[in-house]
């Protein structure tokens, strides 16, 4: 019999559903025919090694984390928001207590990058960069202000839609996600190959980020709700060989 | 598939901005005070399918301590535990794609169906123009383990030398990761 215990058959996690994951290679984003492997990857089994993973708390973490637009001596330009949304694995169960990390473009779409040199306005009040860990039932909440789009060269006229980034941890390096956050209407968002990668419409569209009356402050920011999934432990663990 | 669950969230690239998000959490040193093993440096470059370096890749480490012991509760086994020891990396190359990191050489830990793997680090790279993480491990040269282990024995043979980082001086280690072509580092699904 199988349990997690088990140190030489640890419960491995769900593949990924079909289509939600982009390939390496996407010809319409450029940058991946150079970076992208020719050989196919080498499937694991399930060890130690992958179902775990570094786990990080509250140490790591300052107040003003969670809270963008209060981490320098004055308020930023832009819209204030509040972006929230809980963190499930696949098999509806929070992720509690996981690591969230956060970067974006301030109002301008100008990143304070040294690679950036769009010509829009830096913000002094704004750098960008958040972290927050999710509570016991996979909330996690920030402030910030709203991206703005920007330029970015790849073909000719190429903006990309307002986003923020999202790097999340989950309990083991299985569940290692990095990915981005758009907003609702974004008219940008179909030429966007980096949003298109993703071959399931579906799947896509769940990257957008929903208006939240919930969450709304009242004379203060607009709310929006984006939830996000990692993977979940496989439940069925006899069939190891998948 | 055909049972209800919500859907895995789709991955996204790092982008060329990640510094400013990930920065904070750089652990380029693992190795803090009075934790047992022996320190190595490992330092390699991250190349794209031209030989070109990747300046703009971040580079995350995961490993056992000394002892074989992972500091996660998954990891059951009565092994010694270090205050001093996390096992997580992270380093970004610099702008001839090179990263640098100092640890210790992990203890054996069990494979599937409980064939003990030889020591080796987990590694996940990241990077513009890459859509989703590329995993990969790091194996130790001259060591014996190597020759038993579960999982350098599903790599193709002329591929296995990818995987394990050669000896460049006393505690020093190179190892390189190839993304695409000659030499192309055997990348992981799991």
């Amino acid at each position: 019999m199988t349990n997690r215990s088990d140190a030489a058959r640890p419960i491995g996690y769900r593949i990924a559903d079909e289509g939600t994951q982009p390939e390496y290679l996407y010809p319409p984003y450029s940058s991946t025919v150079k970076r992208s492997p020719s050989q196919p990857l080498v499937r694991l089994p399930w060890s130690l090694s992958e179902v775990t993973g570094p786990l990080f708390g509250f140490d790591r973490i300052m107040a003003n984390d969670f809270d963008l637009t209060k981490q320098h001596a004055g308020d930023p330009i832009g819209e204030r928001i509040i972006v929230s949304g809980r963190v499930l694995d696949a098999n509806a169960r929070p992720v509690a207590n996981t690591l969230v990390e956060i970067w974006q473009a301030n109002a301008a779409g100008r990143y304070p990058h040294p690679r950036d040199d769009h010509d829009a306005p830096t913000d002094a009040n704004f750098t960008g960069c958040g972290r927050t860990l999710t509570d016991a039932d996979g909330r996690y909440r920030f402030v910030t202000i709203r991206p703005g789009e920007y330029p970015w060269r790849h073909h000719y006229n190429a903006w990309r839609p307002a986003h923020i980034h999202f790097s999340l941890f989950g309990p083991a390096i299985a569940t290692r996600l990095v990915t981005q956050m758009y907003f609702p209407g974004d008219p940008l968002l179909e030429y966007d190959p980096m949003y298109t990668s993703i071959p399931d419409e579906r799947a896509r569209k769940r990257l957008v980020s929903a208006f939240d009356w919930e969450t709304t402050i009242p004379e203060q920011a607009l709310g929006y709700r984006f939830d996000i999934v990692l993977r979940g432990r496989d439940e069925t663990p006899m069939e190891s060989d998948r | 598939m055909n049972d209800e669950h919500p859907y895995t969230t789709s991955s996204q690239t790092v982008g060329p901005y990640l510094h400013i998000g990930m920065t904070w959490l750089v652990t380029d040193d693992l190795v803090g005070p009075g934790v047992t093993g022996d320190p190595y440096v490992i330092e390699g470059r991250v190349l794209d399918a031209d030989g070109a370096p990747v300046d703009d890749a971040l580079v995350e480490t995961w490993q056992a301590n000394a002892f074989g012991r992972y500091d996660h509760p998954d990891d059951r086994r009565d092994l010694p535990l270090e205050s001093g020891f996390k096992g997580f990396g992270r380093v970004p190359t610099d702008a001839s794609g090179r990263f640098r990191l100092r640890t210790i050489k992990p203890g054996p830990v069990p494979g599937a169906d409980g064939a003990m793997q030889a020591p080796h680090i987990n590694v996940t790279v990241f990077m513009r123009g890459m859509l989703k993480q590329l995993r990969t491990r790091i194996y130790f040269p001259d060591e014996r383990a190597n020759a038993s282990d579960p999982v350098l024995a599903t790599v193709p043979a002329e591929r296995r030398e990818t995987l394990i980082a050669k000896p460049v001086g006393a505690g020093q280690l190179q190892w390189n990761v190839v993304l695409q072509g000659e030499g192309e580092t055997v990348f992981f699904d799991y």
